[in-house]
């Protein structure tokens, strides 16, 4: 089994027409998505790859029940194609564009809310079910079917992170990257709830990074719900040199310096199994999952 | 993207926060005649560099004539100074502003931020001014007050009052304050800033609220909708090499360390970072050539990473996703070749046709130590710079 995306999933492409959009479309046929429509304002009548475009959102749900929208719109317009999706029904949106400004996601989220719709990124890989569904940008052939849940702020770690999992003999139940931008949908204690609820997932893999305060947060809820299955932990960045991206202020807001060494101290509290060289990933979890059964 | 003070303070002018009357100079005459067009008997003579702590490092002086201001401006022109916020290798001052001197009565923080979990801009104050906040927040965080901004909308009046008050302020200044806050949040929100900050807000003698410092962050997505902000940008502020990495669209940072490093992925290449310092070595720079790197982005690569002369070996790793292992492989080599290459160079790659890639780089001819995990990519750039490993 898997959380948020399956084998019944239908995939509208919302930016379907053009290059990126169009050929992440056609990967994700191959894997197997059901990609049931396109979206593109102003190309409605189109077929691209077997799969009728339509001018809006709503159209397309309505003619086709797509129920998850994958986003490949620029920049300056993806904001608007989210709120559109989550008005036209779609309950889970998953937004690939990177360098969205932060205000228009300000506005993006509450408008989602108001909607019931979740939302992964933006700024991320996506998320897939592997042998099921895959509705984003990673390559779907390191992974394979299992009982591992994956939850990443970065895009090839994770790939590094899922391809040892696959290599040491396990698989994957569901992978999501949630996005790097300062102000993104589900979190990783969102993904957590789920995790703990799918029965199929045995385990769960945290990779994170420096700055912000996820991790942390992360792992006080681990520690206040009493936590149902083994959490494996991961932390890139420990020799970066202090960021230059987050202003102070904004680290005291958060309560958190960003810290690569207060991530860890915090998940090791929490008992989270924190992996410290990167190259033993895969092997750690498959030694400790062993020595558990 | 960050501005100069009086940048910021030009902004804040501009949405009625008021400011000391002040000018900018890029010559010592120039300062003296600013400085007499400006009633004394007090003015300051700031550094314009990109950092906090200029006083610290004696970049801001106050003078009691303008004479005095010319003298001090000679003396800040051209200067490297070095803050707590420059590293040591400091930045040289090329601008002063020279401002009207203010009789103080209090200091005061005020700074609208992004709020990274409550996903809105918040509001902090505190009547702990001009002093490092983080420290406040360490050793006194019931001195800060916190409010959060609705998206979208002015941030009501009680929610300004409450942090004057909270400050300490008395009830008619409060009531001038609080319009000074929401003009503010209406700056951050206008301009899409994630930080405009005021420290020191200055409560003067005679009961006003100035700004004597600004510090503006500019969110770098929203650049494209704002010329007039994309125009403040000096580009003097950025290193020399990393400038050239952004024309080039990559994401590059220079470090202290003889290991440069290329990776596809920013995630990834911290790690790889981190791998290459638990190996005994140090990293040269952080440099992310994108999810996706091409050919093009890995030559490019090549050239920022050599143009370091600290560097002696590179470490490639690449996670080729849905780019292919073989294509990328074919980029290295002649990549390697245009360049003229003549440092190590260890190549781990992984992904889709990883063995093609592999035999690739092994017929180039070209001398390269393929790593066929990450731990041995460290250990061998560990060995040819003479780290343990």
């Amino acid at each position: 089994m898997s959380i948020l995306l399956n084998k019944d999933s239908r995939l509208v492409i919302q930016g379907m027409t053009g290059k990126e959009g169009l050929f992440h479309a056609e990967q994700m046929i191959e894997y197997g998505s059901q990609v049931v429509a396109g979206v593109t304002p102003g190309k409605a009548g189109q077929e691209v790859l077997g799969v009728p475009i339509f001018n809006t959102v709503a159209e397309a749900v309505a003619t086709t029940k797509a129920n998850v929208s994958v986003i490949f719109v620029p920049a300056m317009m993806a904001a608007d194609a989210a709120c559109e999706a989550a008005e036209a029904g779609v309950k889970l949106v998953v937004v690939i564009t990177e360098h969205i400004p932060v205000m228009d996601m300000i506005r993006v989220k509450p408008f989602l809310k108001a909607h019931q719709t979740d939302m992964i990124g933006p700024n991320c890989p996506g998320i897939i079910s592997p042998g099921q569904c895959k509705a984003g940008i990673m390559p779907g052939y390191i992974h394979k079917q299992g009982s591992i849940g994956i939850i990443s702020r970065s895009g090839t770690l994770t790939y590094e992170v899922v391809d040892q999992i696959t290599k040491a003999g396990m698989g994957q139940s569901t992978c999501i990257g949630i996005g790097g931008d300062p102000i993104i949908g589900l979190h990783f204690i969102d993904l957590l709830k789920l995790f703990a609820e799918d029965k199929d997932t045995e385990a769960v893999c945290l990779i994170g990074e420096i700055g912000g305060d996820a991790e942390e947060k992360a792992a006080a809820y681990i520690t206040n719900s009493r936590y149902p299955k083994p959490v494996f932990g991961f932390i890139a960045g420990l020799t970066a040199p202090p960021g230059k991206r987050m202003g102070h202020a904004g680290a005291i807001i958060s309560g958190s310096k960003g810290r690569a060494g207060d991530k860890i101290a915090a998940m090791e509290a929490a008992g989270i199994h924190v992996v410290k060289t990167l190259g033993q990933f895969g092997q750690q979890v498959a030694e400790t999952l062993k020595s558990r059964s | 993207m960050n501005v100069h003070e009086y940048q910021a303070k030009n902004l804040f002018k501009e949405y009625h926060i008021p400011v000391p009357q002040g000018g900018l100079a890029t010559t010592a005459r120039e300062a003296r005649s600013v400085a007499d067009s400006l009633t004394g008997p007090v003015w300051v003579v700031k550094a314009q560099i990109h950092a906090g702590g200029r006083g610290k490092g004696g970049g801001v002086k106050v003078v009691h004539s303008a004479a005095e201001a010319e003298a001090a401006a000679s003396k800040i022109l051209g200067m490297i100074l070095v803050t707590p916020q420059t590293g040591p290798q400091g930045k040289q001052v090329h601008k002063v502003w020279i401002e009207q001197g203010t009789d103080i009565s209090r200091e005061l923080y005020l700074a609208v931020v992004l709020d990274r979990s409550a996903g809105c801009l918040a509001v902090m104050a505190s009547p702990a001014g001009g002093m490092d906040i983080e420290e406040v927040a360490v050793q006194t965080p019931e001195r800060i007050f916190t409010t959060h901004v609705i998206p979208g909308e002015p941030l009501w009046p009680f929610q300004a009052r409450k942090l004057l008050f909270g400050c300490g302020l008395d009830p008619k200044q409060v009531l001038s304050g609080a319009a000074l806050i929401q003009n503010l949040v209406r700056l951050a929100w206008e301009k899409e800033a994630t930080l405009v900050e005021i420290n020191p807000l200055a409560l003067t003698i005679d009961g006003r609220l100035l700004a004597l410092d600004g510090k503006i962050n500019f969110d770098e997505s929203a650049l494209k909708r704002h010329n007039e902000i994309a125009a403040l940008e000096d580009p003097s502020e950025t290193d020399l090499l990393e400038r050239q990495a952004v024309d080039m669209g990559l994401n590059y940072i220079r470090l202290s360390g003889n290991v440069g490093t290329m990776v596809n992925g920013a995630g990834l290449a911290m790690a790889t970072m981190d791998v290459i310092k638990q190996a005994g070595a140090e990293p040269a720079n952080f440099l992310d050539v994108g999810g996706g790197a091409s050919e093009e982005m890995v030559t490019k690569g090549f050239e920022v990473i050599l143009s370091d002369p600290n560097v002696k070996a590179i470490l490639i790793n690449i996670f080729g996703g849905i780019l292919r292992c073989d294509t990328l492989a074919s980029g290295v080599v002649a990549a390697a070749k245009k360049v003229n290459l003549k440092v190590p160079l260890v190549v781990r790659l992984e992904g889709t046709n990883v063995e093609d890639g592999r035999r690739i780089l092994g017929e180039s001819g070209l001398h390269f130590e393929v790593a066929g995990s990450l731990s041995e990519a460290a250990a061998k750039i560990a060995l040819v710079t003479g780290g343990v490993s």
